[in-house]
């Protein structure tokens, strides 16, 4: 790619002139010196990322599930030894749970605070410091807060008995088949600010004029939203969906600092299986195939994206 | 005003408030827990202020955590620093030196930003241990200030374009080269994209766990969200001292965040392409 660049050594400055450039022959311009530079970062994407996701595949395919490295080719022995795997079950159906507890409340909440801030609010400032606060700590630090709150003999189980909910004590993340939702729960509390603010900046671009108009020709505040507004916040919500599903696919230290697996894996995710059978257990190429399997899952939703987003990328 | 009116913005005051009380509880819980001695955290008190000022799970905790902390210090400063710097140099050609393929290869790094770790993990391990960097703070940074190359050259990337190429030309004229044109055009302009880049960097790289854990495990060197689930995971440990733990830990990137908030909205906008 980088070579057939400078062999074309056509383009210059984004938009100088070009007789600049022709004085040079093209191994001595500053275009070639730019892509040296370049040159590093490119190599260390192509190694630490593609290269290792390609290494990570090619694992999934040999007989390496002890200590001792073994690069015996098996095919698709482990793909298939993963997906007969019960836990590997238990581990989609958590990922179903985990990503529409989260996604909903993440752009649910995300939507409503932020139409809210949008209405001439006194203190917005000081409300958006709040709302985002949760998303600068980490995924350790808010899963150690929310394993306490949500402890079924305390927390909010207390809350609610104290305001005569005694018989609502539901078990949260140590329910045996349920837990997920109430993972997804601490999930939602610390990234529903990171949603609420790009639907914060998509509101902000909407200009006045189009709620006016709408409002004289009679539009009340739920038409304009249901009509005007959230129809033109469509690609945010389209942002908002692969950010979130992302982090559903990969949730790792939230879940490992509340319950772990949980009971009968009951807040298993496919991360936790692939570091347990990877680093606990020495079965590489098991854990390679769930590494692998997390990458498509991922590339269903990152590719499209990229895409979609080609335009404003290129500008 | 209208009494209608009256009455929705008062709703709407309401609400807010409600979330913004919802947000605060987790925090609520952890410095009160932190601040109570070990025999004032019972189940049946949760939810109650301490009646005073007790520091003994503070100080528990620090005697614990304070030499992780240190370590997520050696490591997140460097990494921080190192990534900005590169990240400013390649922002600055996807932006401004546009060879062909150039919008290409900027997506191609994009789509790494986004893959989930875990398809990458195993050859990480396996190649940090051929090259001698595995369990060391060297190569720790390192793999951070790889995995930081794509996040940001975007957003420095986005800074400069809009910078106007016309004093670039003018630059040139001048007889200004590759580097002389970074070095005395864009780089003193680049103070608020280096801000942003920083923070954002600190905060992901502070708060980063599975890549520690994977590459830096040994309980001494081990950043500090490591340790903090390694004394939270074991249950002998007091509630007061892990809620303590966890505030610690938490503390640096909440610092960070309040002093320069703004910045790190501006961080969110662009870390998802937009703005």
């Amino acid at each position: 790619l980088a070579n057939r660049a400078v062999s074309q050594g056509e383009a210059g400055l984004a938009g100088s002139s070009i007789a600049a450039q022709k004085r040079k022959p093209w191994w001595r311009s500053d275009m070639l010196l730019a892509i040296l530079v370049l040159s590093p970062s490119i190599i260390a994407v192509a190694v630490f990322i593609y290269g290792f996701i390609g290494w990570t595949f090619y694992i999934s395919t040999v007989k390496w599930n002890s200590q001792v490295p073994d690069y015996t080719f098996v095919g698709l022995t482990n793909w298939i030894r993963l997906f007969s795997d019960n836990r590997f079950h238990i581990d989609l159906r958590n990922l179903v749970y985990y990503a529409i507890g989260f996604m909903s409340q993440c752009i649910i909440f995300g939507f409503i605070i932020a139409a809210l801030l949008d209405q001439k609010i006194k203190g917005e400032a000081l409300f958006r410091t709040i709302i985002i606060f949760p998303f600068a700590v980490s995924g350790i630090v808010t899963g150690v807060a929310w394993r306490w709150l949500l402890q079924p003999t305390t927390g909010i189980n207390l809350l609610f008995a104290n305001i005569g909910l005694e018989n609502f004590q539901p078990l949260w993340n140590s329910h045996p088949k349920y837990g997920m939702w109430a993972v997804s729960i601490a999930a939602a509390w610390q990234m529903t600010g990171y949603i609420m603010a790009l639907y914060l900046a998509g509101l902000r671009g909407i200009p006045n004029e189009l709620r006016e108009a709408a409002a004289i020709d009679g539009a009340g505040t739920f038409a304009i939203y249901r009509y005007i507004i959230i129809p033109l916040l469509m690609p945010v919500t389209f942002t908002a969906i692969v950010l979130t599903g992302m982090n559903s696919i990969r949730v790792f230290d939230l879940v490992s600092a509340m319950s772990g697996s949980g009971p009968a894996f009951a807040t298993d995710t496919l991360a936790f299986f692939m570091f347990q059978s990877t680093f606990g257990a020495y079965r590489y190429s098991l854990g390679a195939a769930i590494g692998s399997f997390m990458i498509i899952l991922s590339a269903f939703l990152v590719i499209p994206y990229l895409f979609s987003m080609r335009g404003e990328i290129e500008r | 005003m209208t009494l209608q009116r009256l009455w929705t913005r008062g709703a709407i005051y309401l609400v807010l408030i409600a979330f913004a009380a919802y947000y605060m509880i987790p925090f609520y819980i952890m410095i009160i827990t932190g601040l109570k001695p070990y025999e004032d955290v019972n189940v049946t008190r949760m939810w109650e202020l301490p009646n005073g000022l007790y520091l003994e799970g503070i100080i528990n905790a620090w005697q614990r955590v304070s030499p992780n902390f240190l370590n997520s210090i050696w490591i997140t400063v460097p990494a921080a620093l190192i990534s900005s710097f590169i990240g400013s140099i390649n922002g600055y050609i996807f932006a401004k030196w546009r060879f062909r393929g150039a919008d290409t290869l900027f997506i191609i790094f994009l789509v790494g930003m986004f893959l989930p770790y875990q398809g990458i993990l195993i050859p990480l391990v396996l190649t940090l241990q051929k090259i001698g960097l595995y369990g060391s703070m060297g190569g720790l940074i390192m793999v951070h200030c790889i995995f930081g190359i794509p996040i940001t050259a975007l957003l420095f990337r986005s800074y400069y374009a809009g910078i106007p190429n016309e004093l670039l030309d003018a630059a040139k004229i001048d007889g200004c080269g590759f580097f002389g044109t970074f070095r005395w055009i864009l780089l003193p302009l680049s103070l608020p994209a280096f801000a942003v880049v920083l923070l954002w960097q600190f905060t992901t790289i502070w708060n980063d766990f599975l890549i520690g854990l994977v590459v830096l495990s040994s309980p001494r060197l081990a950043p500090i969200n490591v340790a903090v689930q390694n004394i939270t995971g074991s249950f002998s440990v007091e509630w007061n001292v892990q809620m303590s733990a966890a505030l610690i830990a938490a503390a640096p990137t909440i610092i960070v965040y309040l002093l320069l908030g703004k910045l790190f909205m501006r961080g969110l906008l662009a870390g998802s392409l937009k703005g």
